[in-house]
């Protein structure tokens, strides 16, 4: 079965996070990104493979080189999943708004 | 180093009334999230909300979850044992620690992960809550300080959960009134 792969997918792993936010920056090659990290090679070759079946980076190929570059509109799609995290919070709000009025009538009871 | 979460105060803002404000900022670059919310009710009632374990357990899940809490000792050292309570029932525990109280106006906590029992993941963040009055109209100020990114990201994550299931819980009421 082939697995099915998303954005969830991509950022549920803390590395390849980490190298998202590097190529927010620049193009980098596979050898380049895996100089950053203490695990080898292959496991980041592993990352990037993920990252790339999520269709979060695009690869261009410059003579012997591949240079991993991120699909910005696809990163727009992470700022989604923090508004989750936004959205918390305003539900939480909504809560207590609603949940005032009463607190306020049972103060005012004696 | 471009960061993926400076643009987020670009984001548009919910506002049902201009007094009721409410700011969502996170910051990575410090590791820290800035909440700030009016409430239209008195200084007083609102620091109630946020002390007491039994109005607080009608309001800090976002639904579906359930806030459920265990104890909670509000005062200096004290603590309060709450959880997360999934639709499904599994619970995700916390523990918070009051580091300074000034009655009505500031309380400091440290927010940890934990276990069943009461064991800590540290580390942890650190909450500082502010409460002023005017008009009438009361403003909270929160500010989440985590220790290390990796905290900052699990809280996030955490967050991500609960959105995520508040988001599924929506779509499904929204499908029930459209099939009635």
């Amino acid at each position: 079965m082939k697995l099915r792969r998303d954005i969830f997918q991509a950022i549920a792993d803390p590395t390849r996070r980490a190298i998202l936010i590097m190529l927010t920056s620049q193009s980098m090659t596979a050898g380049a990104i895996a100089e950053n990290f203490d695990a080898s090679r292959p496991t980041i070759s592993k990352h990037i493979q993920i990252l790339n079946e999520c269709d979060l980076l695009e690869a261009h190929q410059q003579g012997r080189e591949i240079h991993y570059q991120l699909k910005i509109e696809k990163i727009k799609e992470i700022d989604n999943w923090l508004e989750q995290f936004r959205k918390i919070w305003e539900s939480r709000f909504d809560q207590l708004d609603k949940l005032l009025p009463t607190l306020k009538t049972k103060k005012n009871d004696p | 180093m471009t960061n993926l979460i400076s643009y987020y105060p670009l984001l548009k803002q919910k506002k049902m009334t201009p007094s009721l404000q409410f700011d969502f900022r996170v910051d990575k670059k410090t590791n820290t999230v800035f909440i700030k919310r009016a409430f239209d009710a008195a200084q007083s009632l609102v620091w109630d909300a946020f002390t007491k374990q039994e109005i607080l357990d009608q309001w800090w899940a976002p639904q579906p979850w359930k806030s459920k809490t265990k104890y909670m000792n509000f005062r200096e050292g004290g603590r309060r044992f709450y959880a997360m309570v999934s639709p499904e029932g599994q619970a995700h525990w916390s523990v918070q620690e009051f580091k300074s109280i000034s009655p009505k106006s500031n309380f400091k906590m440290l927010n940890t992960f934990a276990d069943k029992d009461e064991n800590r993941e540290l580390p942890g963040s650190e909450w500082d809550l502010n409460f002023s009055e005017q008009n009438g109209i009361t403003t909270v100020h929160i500010s989440i300080y985590n220790e290390s990114k990796e905290r900052m990201d699990k809280m996030i994550e955490m967050g991500f959960k609960e959105g995520f299931t508040m988001t599924l819980n929506y779509l499904t009421e929204l499908l029930g009134s459209i099939k009635n």
